[in-house]
């Protein structure tokens, strides 16, 4: 019994590593692939808006990073809280692997959205729910990093950083929701679930488009991050040595 | 089609500045991730390497 399971924890980082190798080609090529047609349709296609001109179309970037800040942090606690709960070490590899993407995407939405707002708010900044949220998402993304990096002890440092990801993914609901309980200056939210979208067909198109191509990104960067990791922590193991020995040859 | 030359898709409508600073930040950052990741891969799969090197030598 006690043989299957190690059989098993063992056997899975392998498994991963070559599967990832294997799909990151496909992934890098759908992220160009969707980046392009989005881009295309969003700069050729999109027509201007009528009341913010064609400072509008910094939403094709804003947008997309936004959403991948907020889910990245989710899939984030969620793989570093399983990796604490079940002893699945893949899974704490996959966390961390994902905190730096997720910081990225998180100052990529800060950044468009300061310089989107400077043209149609008049600011670059303001105190609202929906920033200052936003902003102490990115400060948990770099406390789980830091806090990780500094505890020597792998499992110890997985562990603690899975408690940090798990108390701050409280924040996300309050991202999402702050534009519905507060008076923010940042507009409400451009797609719902219950509603039609509020803007052009065209412009939706270009959105989602970007969309996919940021997953499409995410995965493959994670996916190399983590085959990274993977290699750092296992470099004692068999099949490390004989992956090493193979591309020796 | 939305632009008549390409200075005037340069300009964005007079927001140039604004859009194409954006997009250069994000162009930036999502060139520059995945060079660094790659850059910790290589790495690694070499200590992996000197890992057998060492044992070779005990």
């Amino acid at each position: 019994m006690s043989r299957s399971i190690r059989l098993f924890t063992f056997a899975a980082p392998s498994r991963f590593y070559a599967l990832s190798g294997f799909l990151l080609p496909l992934l890098w090529l759908s992220a160009i692939g969707f980046a392009v047609a989005g881009l295309y349709i969003g700069f050729f296609v999109a027509p201007t808006d009528a009341t913010q001109g064609d400072a509008y179309r910094i939403i094709f970037v804003h947008v997309p990073a936004a959403w991948m800040s907020m889910i990245l942090y989710l899939v984030m606690a969620g793989w570093a809280v399983f990796g604490w709960a079940a002893n699945a070490r893949l899974a704490s590899m996959v966390a961390r692997a994902l905190a730096p993407t997720g910081a990225m995407f998180t100052f990529l939405a800060l950044w468009t959205g300061a310089v989107w707002g400077k043209p149609t708010w008049g600011t670059w900044w303001v105190w609202d729910a929906r920033l200052t949220s936003e902003l102490i998402l990115l400060f948990l993304y770099l406390g789980f990093m830091a806090l990780v990096e500094s505890i020597d002890d792998v499992r110890r440092a997985d562990h603690a950083g899975a408690l940090l990801a798990l108390v701050g993914a409280i924040n996300v609901p309050i991202i999402y929701f702050s534009v519905k309980w507060w008076n923010t200056l940042h507009q409400g939210a451009t797609i719902s679930m219950t509603a039609a979208p509020k803007m052009a067909a065209t412009m939706l198109q270009a959105m989602l488009l970007m969309t996919v191509a940021f997953w499409a990104y995410s995965f493959a960067v994670v996916f190399m991050r983590t085959r990274a990791i993977i290699l750092e922590r296992e470099r004692q193991a068999q099949w490390v040595k004989d992956l090493v020995a193979k591309e020796a040859k | 089609m939305n632009w008549g030359s390409v200075s005037e898709f340069l300009a964005m409508g007079g927001y140039g500045l604004y859009v194409w600073s954006s997009y250069a930040v994000v162009l930036a950052l999502m060139v520059a991730e995945p060079l660094l990741a790659r850059h910790r891969f290589r790495k690694a799969l070499e200590q992996a390497g000197d890992v057998i090197e060492n044992e070779k030598d005990d």
